[in-house]
């Protein structure tokens, strides 16, 4: 494939997950080696086999998972690799004012005393500029930068992205989300599996043209569904107080109630509860106060594998950890919650017809593509796997599915699928409370919203009043 | 209550507390720098006992403690080069590669003792001198437990200021944190993790093969077949309760050795009806249940113990 970028220009690489991109970036910044081909920077031919090459040049890049280290100060991380020393010993003051220095002339707003540990998201994001920006970078690559900022905070970055290009510099924007494409970008090149599909301008190409190129058919960029009908109160959280791994609140005196037939979308920045939130009703996590009630019984005390055999579902929000085991076929997945019971199982013995036969029916009805049951879940994609994991939790018929972070990670045609999935067993009378970053995917499929921020849910807003400002506020804290 | 004092002896009794955490120190402070770089280093305890033994054989030899010293430290070099090895460039797990050499150790040291040394009939090294730092050996108190000792105890004291300053002073300390908390980030930044690690480990090695002489060449100079007795494992624990500072390993070796001496002073001077294998539980057992109760707090570099792939 080929890529080129120019000075003073914002260059958007756009693409579905697995698409290549963060690969193609990981290659330009030295970190993998490529296969054939080669690189060119301000008209020379250059070889980059390694970061330090890269820094070089002049290349910084912001990974999509920051490459800060929590316990350090802000200086520290900044000049970590490029520290200014005499004879070894590090002038901490000297990093602290060039930081500052730095940090004003950009309009970044960030104290190099502090620790990354307590620091926001937005925060950080600006150290992981400032750091590219110190190592005298002049084109700066940002890798899905927007996917844990608030849409306020997006705006400041996307201020500071133009204040960068005005100076002379370039940046590359790797991203998914065809709405930043259209603000910030001027040249989208867009990539499918591995190639380069288009090259073009936010002028030339709408929207819905971009996402075509990007997933290779016409795509629908809202997710259909009729007004909701609520029913009776499915899932109710009382008061729920729940402490994270470091023995902090996580979760505080939440209320919540999840009522048969409707989608209760929970949004907020990653890290404010939510994961907390999921583990205690599932049962994965104590509860330290309050009371989860499904279909009005307490299940507090019960343990997951009853809440599950009582009719809670969950999608958990990384596959990979909780979702699937990669190593079992595709069969023994389907049945990971039941594989102990009628029909999969008789006095102790596996029935494996019973199995196959149900997983091949499941395989049809979400649309799995494998090539029999019995191949491991690890020769999947994503999107695939992802598939399964809902497949198991819906073919149970749920009376509550918990669904975190449904689709992440996985190709468009997966996302439509999945949400379609949700929708329909929504009509069906399902309860669905939904926990995502993706605050698109809260607003087009929630008939409310709860946003969470800090462990509170600060408002439970009807989906029709909420819209992204007002929303984003509150995930910011703004009450 | 002055009889109860002069009984006690409490300047002796420090003096002494001192003098035996000398090991448990400058163990504790190998394993901080190799942990502080993303790996855990049990092979401390083996490390220990073949310094002790090659400084003893090599002093035995060459009848001087000083060449013996610096044998010890280049074996606990040379030690610590191999589990680097295992653990940086073959991905072994970092306990299995450390449980190697410390069985490895125990074996070895063993077996040529008994065919070397043990039937030897000549003169042995002798320990180090004594030294009196002028002046200041002359306070009251603290000259006699600070400036009235040996080499290896002096090498301590001087070393934990020096392993402090370089982990939060240097260029090099901050890329030792660095690779040890998000060894990713560290290559990011340029920073090259294996060599890093690599010397970080053979640093511990030199540290704790310092603390090996100790053993052999300050104590009784002589070998004894595992003469270290699990003071590396002490060690480790001191590092964790010291929470991976140099200030913090050297009050929690004082407490771990301070707590043997009074256990062995109840016995011998107050008569305390205790069986002595009792009293010489005391510090293991405080050291389980201080490193029970701070494992949950004291927070471990991120990434010690996770072998780092590139790319």
């Amino acid at each position: 494939m080929d890529l080129d970028v120019s000075w003073r220009q914002v260059h958007a690489l756009l693409g579905e997950n697995g698409a290549g991109k963060s690969t193609l970036m990981n290659v330009v910044y030295g970190l993998l080696r490529p296969d054939a081909g080669e690189i060119s920077f301000d008209g020379q031919r250059v070889e980059i086999r390694s970061p330090l090459d890269a820094i070089r040049l002049g290349i910084g890049m912001v990974h999509q998972h920051f490459m800060l280290i929590p316990p350090l100060t802000v200086a520290e991380n900044i000049v970590l690799g490029h520290e200014i020393a005499n004879r070894g010993v590090i002038d901490l003051a000297g990093a602290s004012s060039r930081v500052h220095e730095l940090s004003q002339r950009f309009g970044l707003d960030v104290n190099p005393r502090e620790r990354i540990a307590d620091l926001s998201v937005g925060t950080q994001q600006r150290v992981e500029i400032l750091k590219a920006l110190y190592r005298g970078a002049r084109l700066l690559i940002l890798d899905e930068p927007t996917a844990v900022l608030t849409p306020q905070e997006i705006d400041g970055l996307f201020a500071i992205v133009r204040a960068l290009v005005a100076e002379g510099n370039a940046v590359i924007f790797i991203t998914h989300k065809l709405a930043e494409v259209a603000q910030i970008a001027d040249v989208i090149t867009v990539m499918r599996r591995g190639q380069v599909v288009a090259t073009t301008t936010p002028k030339e190409s709408s929207s819905a043209d971009l996402a075509r190129m990007m997933v290779g058919r016409p795509v629908l960029l809202r997710v259909e569904k009729k007004p909701a009908e609520p029913g009776a109160r499915s899932l109710a959280v009382e008061d729920l107080v729940v402490l994270d791994d470091r023995r902090h609140v996580a979760v505080d005196k939440v209320n919540l109630e999840v009522r048969a037939g409707e989608i209760v979308g929970i949004a907020g920045v990653e890290g404010n509860g939510q994961n907390e939130l999921v583990e205690a009703i599932m049962g994965l996590r104590p509860m330290k106060g309050g009371r989860v009630l499904l279909e009005g019984h307490e299940i507090g005390r019960a343990t997951t594998r009853s809440r599950l055999h009582r009719g809670l579902g969950l999608i958990p929000p990384d596959r990979h950890r909780m979702g699937v085991v990669l190593e079992l076929s595709v069969a023994d997945n389907l049945v990971l919650d039941d594989y102990d019971r009628p029909p999969f199982a008789r006095w102790l013995v596996r029935q494996f017809s019973a199995i196959r036969e149900y997983a091949e029916r499941l395989i049809k009805t979400f649309d799995i593509r494998v090539q029999n049951p019995e191949q491991p879940v690890s020769s999947l994609s994503g999107g695939n796997q992802q598939k399964l994991v809902v497949a198991r939790q819906l073919g149970t018929l749920p009376k509550v599915l918990i669904a975190s972070q449904p689709t992440r990670g996985v190709d468009v045609g997966s996302i439509e699928f999945i949400h379609r999935q949700i929708v329909s067993e929504r009509d069906r009378g399902l309860a669905v409370l939904l926990v995502s970053s993706e605050l698109d995917e809260v607003l087009s499929l929630a008939d409310r919203v709860a946003v969470i921020y800090r462990g509170h849910i600060v408002a439970v807003i009807d989906a029709k009043d909420a819209d992204r400002e007002r929303v984003g506020l509150l995930m910011a804290g703004a009450a | 209550m002055t009889d109860f004092l002069s009984q006690l002896d409490p300047v002796s009794l420090l003096s002494i507390t001192l003098i035996t955490a000398t090991p448990l120190v400058l163990a504790a402070m190998g394993g901080m720098m190799c942990e502080r770089s993303g790996v855990v280093n049990i092979a401390l305890e083996g490390i220990m006992l073949t310094g002790a033994f090659i400084g003893y054989g090599v002093a035995f030899f060459t009848h001087s403690v000083w060449i013996g010293l610096a044998a010890a430290i280049v074996s606990g070099m040379l030690i610590a080069t191999l589990h680097a090895v295992l653990s940086i460039s073959f991905l072994v797990d970092q306990i299995v590669s450390g449980m190697v050499i410390n069985i490895l150790a125990v074996g070895i040291t063993g077996v040529f003792y008994r065919t070397y040394l043990e039937s030897a009939t000549t003169v042995g090294p002798g320990t180090f001198p004594h030294w009196d730092v002028p002046v200041l050996s002359a306070i009251p108190v603290i000259g006699p437990i600070f400036f009235q000792n040996q080499f290896v105890t002096y090498a301590m004291l001087i070393l934990i200021f020096v392993v402090h300053f370089i982990l939060f002073r240097t260029v090099w300390g901050l890329r030792t944190r660095a690779c040890g908390e998000h060894p990713r980030a560290a290559e990011t930044a340029g920073i090259n993790v294996y060599f890093v690690r690599y010397v970080n480990v053979i640093a511990s090695g030199a540290l704790a093969g310092l603390g090996g002489a100790y053993f052999s060449l300050q104590q009784i100079g002589n070998f004894l077949p595992n003469m270290t007795g699990g003071r590396g494992y002490i060690a480790l624990a001191a590092m964790i309760f010291g929470k991976w500072t140099p200030l913090g390993a050297f009050a929690a070796s004082l407490l771990f050795s301070g707590s043997d001496q009074v256990g062995s002073r109840l016995q011998s001077v107050f008569h305390v009806p205790i069986p002595l294998q009792f009293l010489g539980m005391i510090p293991y057992v405080l050291t389980i249940i201080v490193v029970a109760g701070a494992m949950g707090r004291a927070v471990a570099p991120a990434a010690v113990g996770i072998p780092y792939k590139k790319g």
